[in-house]
């Protein structure tokens, strides 16, 4: 009897030994690349890399300035799409559950986060760089909708929360719906809508398949959003299948950045939510 | 009738298909406070509600009948001119967490974009506070969050809240169910002195406090009103019968 | 304030309210529209192919622009074969990171550690894990190769599907944390009681509840990687021609429908050849679509017993 017991609880901690085995080695592959990143990466990285554009095929030198420059913006063109939209897109599904309307496009959210990247990609194309030639803002609306998902499922989880006592206080103090909504509910939530935010900004940054046949890319620094524009991804991908060791070192500083870029904006919306105790 | 404040006339109240308040017919006077009592679910809370047309914003509710506030029809009315005139209290404390005490006091003002000077603005403050005997209390942390003080605090922080629109009647729900006893009796305190300005109507499950600080006192049962009279007369020689169980503790 | 004056305001302020209720349902009607006009773009687009190559072209096996011949089974193949060896790799992790953080481990700061750590393993931009393999694991793959005697091409199915395991791990193991978090402790006390061992309870108890929800998990990992496109592109060899043995199969170059399009979308210069890529990317939309939908309804019909 005493030596069934003995094995199985041999059984049970040589288990636990494996499964936390298995869970720690999963850490390997990621500190293995991150480090390897920052090795190659960081000492490409200086004044002259940031402020110039990547030198001619075979040249040494240049820098990633187009790339920088072209990330931001069609980032930030997105945003300006997707934040209006998905905030406001949300606080229709946290305040009207169960209409036909919400049921619709909730199931469309769900779809959406799902859709690989690259069909979006070759939609976006048809949709826009067909008639009017390959663009920024083609690749910002491909990454806007991308972006919808998240910040419409976080602005509605975060508004779910909110007690409805407060709704109540303002509606009645005479407070118009849309004035409680902007004035009170969404401040009151505004951590959560912001973790959101920036994590959806964090996931599109590094995406590069839906700006393959959209925003394409340019050796040349241009703001001209109308025109081709060259992104951090998508230079990536095209010096690191290039031959040249040059254009190489260009993507491994291009990598670097990109990776600091998106390990900031995920430790900020970590430090976000920690601070306003949300669970996304 | 010139001092008749709130006068509901067959007034009627659903969720869906659940008939919740039946044909109440009811003449609230000027200055006075009401109590409403009666047993839990018996539809007082929707009755309130149904007076300064909070009702109707739950889905699937509906009312019918007439509501007057003095010769007005409120069902005709502009909604959010009728919730100026009659302000509410909670349950449970709510002042706004992402505001300061000073900005939960003239939260209806802000909210709602009135353009008000400053020194006004601080008048009201002021006045509001003291009418809600907070002042002495918060005067030297007004810019603090409203959330930091304690519930009877918070409480007459939306009493404060409330008086700072200069409504007509405030309606109150269960207003200190949530509160210990010594931050009841303090809110219990400030009816007395709230009655000489305004219209008072407080659902409450205490009879002790409907007692205290009721003039008239309302017993609704399965969303009937069944008796409306002086508050000494309803607990010393109630007229029906269902008033008299309740009051002697029957049921509950 | 006077009477007329606030009566003017909020007669202004409920114009306001309508017209704000109206733009809350555009915003989120705007969301159905797109999706319908991806999905109306895809068929139409690839209405010619799907007209002249019928159904057979799902089992095609040869794909030669040049010749104007299309099938799709290569990619169906590739496609298949990179997800499911990802996948198989990734559950053993999953589950242990899942049984770890939700029942050994819950709480502390190294259980956060972990949790931050693997989702930030979901953070890294798939094309930076693709340019890392290039360099790093592509030669190990290859010296690996030689030594088993297949042709040492280092890139291939095998190597895009090491590095999609790595990348789909997070998404089964937080879905499979959280789940397992939420088995009632009556439950496994009432084992615990009858003097049962923490692995004991784990099998009989723990893995059976949550049995459908690590399941949905699996289904969302998977659902990553068949749509999973840059890092497999960079690694995979492009190659459209299958070859004859499976072993040649798993380790030599292919393709997957994702990166195929990514590939030769470009260069795609008649209207068949183009119609032909995007109804394989009318394909991926089904398949990934349906296993999400899937994935989540199984997630929330779990989660509201
Ligand atoms: N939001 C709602 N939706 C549907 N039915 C409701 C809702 N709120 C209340 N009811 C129903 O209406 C009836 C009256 O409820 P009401 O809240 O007015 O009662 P009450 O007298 O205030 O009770 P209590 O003393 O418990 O607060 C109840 O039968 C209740 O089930
Ligand atoms: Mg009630």
């Amino acid at each position: 009897m005493d030596a069934r017991i003995g094995i199985r609880n041999t059984k049970s901690i040589l288990f636990k030994s494996f499964i936390i085995f298995l869970a720690f080695v999963v850490t390997l592959p990621l500190i293995i690349v991150l480090l390897y990143i920052i090795k190659q990466g960081v000492m490409q990285v200086n004044w002259h890399f940031l402020t110039h554009v990547p030198a001619p095929e075979g040249e040494k030198g240049g820098g990633i300035a187009n790339a920088l420059v072209g990330s931001l913006l069609i980032v930030g063109m997105s945003s300006l799409v997707a934040i209006p939209v998905g905030i406001l897109a949300g606080i229709y599904l946290s305040e009207n559950p169960g209409t036909k309307l919400a049921y619709y496009s909730g199931l469309c959210v769900d779809i959406l986060q799902g859709v690989p990247s690259i069909v979006m990609g070759i939609v976006v194309y048809f949709w826009i760089v067909k008639p009017f030639g390959f663009s920024a803002i083609s690749g910002s609306i491909a990454l806007a909708i991308m972006m919808l998902p998240i910040v419409i499922r976080s602005t509605e989880q975060t508004l779910l929360l909110l007690p409805p006592s407060l709704k109540e206080a303002a509606l009645s103090l005479g407070v118009p719906y849309h004035r409680v909504i902007l004035k009170v509910i969404v401040p009151c939530g505004f951590a959560g809508i912001l973790s959101g935010i920036i994590l959806s900004i964090a996931r599109i940054i590094g995406e590069t398949a839906p700006l393959l046949f959209t925003a394409l890319g340019s050796n040349y620094l241009s703001t001209n959003v109308t025109g081709a524009m060259e992104s951090l991804p998508h230079l990536i991908f095209t010096y690191a299948t290039s031959p040249y060791d040059d254009q190489h070192d260009l993507a491994w500083g291009a990598s670097f950045i990109l990776l600091m870029f998106v390990l900031i904006l995920n430790i900020v919306t970590k430090l976000i939510t920690r601070k306003w105790k949300i669970q996304l | 009738m010139e001092n008749t404040v709130v006068s509901a006339t067959n007034f009627n109240a659903w969720f869906g298909d659940n008939h919740v308040v039946k044909d109440v017919t009811i003449n609230i006077e000027k200055n006075q406070c009401v109590a409403v009592m009666g047993p839990s679910g018996c539809g007082k809370t929707t009755f309130l509600r149904c007076i300064n047309r909070m009702h109707e914003l739950i889905p699937g509710a509906t009312a019918k009948g007439s509501m007057k506030l003095y010769s007005d029809e409120i069902y005709t009315m502009n909604p959010i001119y009728v919730r100026y005139k009659i302000g509410m209290v909670f349950q449970r404390p709510n002042p706004f967490p992402n505001l300061s005490i000073y900005d939960n006091v003239i939260a209806g003002y802000k909210l709602n974009g009135l353009k008000v000077p400053k020194a006004d603005l601080d008048n009201i403050v002021q006045k509001s506070l003291t009418s809600a005997a907070l002042w002495n209390e918060v005067k030297d942390s007004l810019h603090k969050k409203g959330t930091f003080l304690s519930g009877g605090q918070q409480q007459r922080l939306c009493i404060a809240r409330a008086i700072a629109m200069e409504p007509e009647v405030i309606l109150f729900d269960e207003p200190t169910s949530a509160l210990d006893p010594i931050s009841t009796s303090s809110v219990e305190q400030l009816f007395h002195e709230l009655k000489e300005k305004y219209t008072l109507i407080i659902v409450t499950h205490n009879m002790q406090q409907a007692a205290r600080v009721s003039d008239k006192t309302a017993f609704f049962y399965v969303g009937e009103l069944v008796e409306f009279d002086d508050t000494k007369q309803m607990f010393t020689a109630p007229s029906d019968v269902r008033t008299q169980n309740y009051i002697t503790g029957r049921f509950s | 304030m006077d009477k007329n004056k606030r009566l003017d305001l909020s007669y202004s302020q409920m114009k306001w309210e309508t017209i704000f209720k109206r733009i809350l349902s555009v915003m989120s009607a705007i969301i159905v529209i797109v999706v319908a006009g991806v999905l109306i773009t895809l068929v139409v687009e690839s209405w010619p192919s799907i007209k002249s190559l019928g159904i057979g072209y799902l089992w095609g096996k040869v794909w030669d622009p040049v010749n104007n011949i299309y099938g799709a089974y290569p990619f169906l193949i590739g496609t298949l074969l990179t997800s499911f060896t990802a996948l198989i790799i990734s559950i053993p992790f999953s589950y242990a990171i899942a049984i770890y953080l939700g029942e050994y481990n819950p709480k502390g700061w190294l259980s956060d550690l972990l949790k931050n750590t693997i989702e930030l393993i979901a953070a890294v931009p798939s094309i930076i894990y693709g340019f890392w393999a290039l360099f790093v694991l592509v030669p190990v793959v290859r010296s690996l190769e030689t030594k088993i005697h297949v042709a040492p091409y280092g890139v291939g199915v095998f190597t895009a599907s090491l590095v999609l395991a790595v990348m789909i791990i997070p998404y089964a193991a937080a879905l499979g944390t959280s789940l397992i978090r939420m088995v009632p402790s009556p439950l496994k006390e009432g084992a615990y009681a009858l003097g049962a061992t923490r692995f004991e309870v784990i099998r009989s108890v723990i893995l059976p509840y949550t049995r459908s929800g690590l399941f949905a998990g699996i289904l969302l990992s998977l659902g990553r990687a068949l749509g999973e496109t840059m890092a497999v592109t960079v690694l995979i060899g492009n190659t459209s021609a299958i070859a004859n043995t499976f072993k040649d199969i798993f380790f030599g170059p292919g393709n997957t429908m994702a990166s195929v399009i990514a590939n030769e979308f470009a260069e795609a210069d008649h209207a068949l050849y183009l119609s032909a890529l995007i109804e394989l990317g009318l394909v991926l939309f089904f398949v990934t679509v349906i296993i999400n939908l899937i994935g989540k309804r199984i997630i929330t019909r779990y989660t509201n017993n």
